[in-house]
């Protein structure tokens, strides 16, 4: 059925819709984001879950503190690498279909912490992130935003065929690797099956796999 | 079978177990036909903090722990079997006025127990 037809037939009063449409649109309007946050960022987090900002509305009031109730993941605030192990087996933890917002610039890059010796330049090194917001910290409307942002995409997933999402996918990794404490570093310091340095020889370009996902 | 008195209560039952179970099945039949079973050592762990559990949960509590025990025993019993005694006091038989002074004196028996023990002095 075409999108033509379908608004001709919802302008009579005759809603036509797809398993798909259907399955989308429960999953993106109860989102539950577990009860997690950080630093600073986690502030303007629990701001957005109260009455002013009312994240409610979106559905995605409920702040579970179990990572096994849990579908989203706000990485809200600076990631020490004393405590990026924590953040990925948490995410481990959750159940599929879960997703990543990654809130503000700390857990984007590292922040105003970049150069810091004990602060992880993104948590992107680790866990694929489905949505960054910057910011620092990003305000609620930001959050909701970015929120806003992660239906849009949760409506588009097909449940079928080649560009289904992962926890779709059987062969698709569930479990992302823990890093451990090195003797100067993290143990890997990046998961290459998720991130890999950014390309700096632009003269490499298209020769190396640097900066692919 | 549907002139019983009972037939809509069945009628109600199999509706409110299918109201139950319909939805686990259909949530099951989804699982099996779009989403495969990702299980993992981290999602299989017992708990679920993000930190991994260390040592044993089956540990030994200190023995001085008895002391509160029995202090806990002696006054939270009492005060429970105390009251419906002072309420039924004047209807009691000679008899059950005497079993209800022994277990008096069998509790106040630890509270001076522990007066000895001078758990009851604070420090």
């Amino acid at each position: 059925m075409d999108e033509q037809l379908k608004t001709e037939l919802r302008k009579q009063g005759i809603v036509a819709t797809t398993l798909q449409e259907l399955y989308n649109w429960g999953r993106k309007n109860s989102l539950w984001p577990l009860n997690f946050g950080l630093a600073c960022c986690a502030i303007e987090m629990i701001a957005a879950s109260m009455a002013r900002y009312d994240m409610a509305r979106f559905g995605a009031e409920v702040f579970r503190p179990s990572p096994r109730q849990a579908d989203l993941m706000i990485v809200a605030g600076t990631v020490t690498k004393k405590m990026a192990p924590q953040v990925v087996r948490l995410y481990n933890q959750m159940a599929e279909p879960k997703y990543v917002i990654s809130m503000g610039a700390c857990a984007i890059s590292g922040g105003p912490f970049k150069q810091g010796y004990n602060v992880l330049k993104g948590i992107d090194r680790y866990i694929p992130v489905d949505v960054y917001i910057p910011g620092c910290p990003p305000r609620p409307e930001a959050l909701i935003d970015a929120l806003m942002a992660l239906q849009k995409l949760i409506d588009h997933q097909p449940l079928t065929g080649a560009d289904r999402p992962r926890h779709l996918r059987a062969d698709a990794p569930s479990e992302f690797i823990v890093p451990g404490f090195g003797a100067h570093d993290l143990e890997p310091s990046q998961n290459p099956e998720v991130w890999n340095a950014p390309l700096v020889n632009i003269s490499l370009a298209g020769t190396d796999d640097a900066g692919k996902h | 079978m549907t002139n019983s008195p009972y037939f809509p209560v069945l009628v109600l039952l199999a509706a409110g177990v299918g109201f139950a179970i319909a939805p686990l099945a259909l949530a099951w039949i989804w699982a099996w036909k779009f989403s495969p079973r990702k299980p993992g050592p981290s999602k299989n762990a017992i708990y679920e903090c993000g930190l991994e559990s260390a040592g044993d949960a089956w540990i030994q509590f200190h023995p001085g722990y008895y002391l509160y025990a029995i202090i806990f025993l002696v006054f939270d019993v009492e005060a429970v079997f105390l009251l419906p005694f002072a309420v039924a006091f004047t209807g009691l038989t000679f008899a059950a006025g005497m079993a209800m002074l022994v277990f008096l004196l069998l509790l106040v028996e630890g509270l001076v127990w522990a007066y000895q023990k001078q758990v009851l002095v604070w420090s």
